[in-house]
């Protein structure tokens, strides 16, 4: 596949040389001359110096028949007039953008940027998942399904503390799929399996439900 | 009319002028409020330091009821973001953008979006002066 990746910073770098392993054609397009000299003293001969926004830029670039446009630069505006002018203009099928402003993302998919990803919310999720008093955590949405993977990380003063699954009222559309346990093993639970302060539990439910699923795993509601 | 505008440029600010002394609610959007400098004293809408990308801004400035959205920052980029947050996030009845590229100016022309280019319309305007 032909691949443009306009921004040639850390993301714009290593999603490069990723596509790159994978034999797929890639273009990056950075304005900044010091990146581009990185980029292609590391990865070769494969980025253009320009204005990603620019259509003149995108057409030297055979933009009308790329597969993909990635746009990873650092400014949401930036990334969203890419991917409009790769559309509108150059009938891209698909785009992909990275948004720093979380609340962009309604506007890009209004908009019809074919996927966003927000890494402020990644971050904000993994980082979460790290936080003591911050049990319950979103680890990914999948998109279109409406549901989402959330880890729960089961306190010392949990009603289901010394529980089996089988005895935990889960709420409706809700699944454990995995448990780890304290000790660092993990099992796929049956509903003998025991349950203990400190073990976190990975599951899948609906985004209406995940204060029910908090509540039926931790015992308090916020 | 309620009138926001994103952007205290020379362009912003005097347009904001013009719309206040016409009796016009305006109400300005500025990153820096070193840019307000442009307002003459006199005016009499609000001036707002923030990002105008920012919902909640927008929301502070009053655009969910606003009859007119203009950006006029330095950004084309930012102004065209701007612009469609106003009509498609908070359906502002009338949006317009300055943009500089002729070409991004067209598309987004043809996207719904109100469009003034500044580059072709000056350079326009210098080549017929000559011509005279």
């Amino acid at each position: 596949m032909y691949v443009i990746v306009v921004g040639g910073g850390e993301a714009g770098y290593y999603i490069a040389r990723a596509l790159l392993n994978s034999d797929h054609e890639v273009l990056v397009i950075e304005s900044d001359e010091r990146r581009c000299a990185i980029i292609g003293d590391n990865l070769g001969n494969i980025v253009v110096r320009g204005d990603g926004c620019e259509a003149a830029t995108l057409e030297d670039v055979g933009t009308s028949r790329a597969d993909i446009l990635i746009a990873v630069t650092g400014d949401d505006e930036d990334n969203l007039v890419s991917c409009q002018v790769a559309k509108h203009k150059f009938n891209v099928p698909r785009t992909i953008a990275r948004i720093k402003n979380p609340r962009h993302e309604r506007l890009f998919k209004k908009l019809g940027v074919d996927v966003t990803v927000s890494s402020t919310n990644l971050v904000l999720a993994n980082i979460k998942q790290e936080l003591p008093d911050n049990p319950v955590c979103s680890l990914l949405a999948i998109k279109g399904g409406n549901l989402e993977v959330v880890s729960v990380k089961i306190p010392s003063d949990s009603v289901i503390d010394g529980k089996q699954l089988s005895e935990v009222d889960l709420p409706d559309e809700s699944t454990v799929c995995l448990v780890v346990h304290k000790d660092g093993s993990s099992e796929i639970p049956k509903t003998t399996t025991e349950l203990a302060a400190g073990d976190e539990i990975i599951a899948i439910t609906i985004p209406e439900n995940e204060t029910a699923l908090k509540k039926a795993l931790i015992g308090i509601t916020d | 009319m309620n009138v926001i505008i994103m952007g205290c440029s020379r362009v912003g600010g005097r347009l904001a002028r013009l719309l206040d002394e016409e009796g016009h609610k305006v109400s300005v959007i500025d990153i820096d409020p070193f840019s307000f400098r442009w307002l003459p004293p006199t005016f009499k809408g609000s001036a707002l330091m923030g990002n105008g990308l920012d919902e909640e801004t927008l929301i502070k400035a009053g655009i969910e009821n606003a009859d007119v959205f203009i950006s006029t920052t330095q950004g084309d980029n930012r102004n065209v973001m701007a612009a469609q947050i106003a009509k498609h996030i908070f359906n502002v009845p009338r949006v317009a953008s300055r943009i500089y590229d002729p070409i991004r100016e067209e598309m987004y022309n043809k996207l719904g979006i109100e469009t003034i280019s500044p580059t072709k319309m000056g350079a326009d305007m210098l080549k017929s002066l000559i011509e005279e």
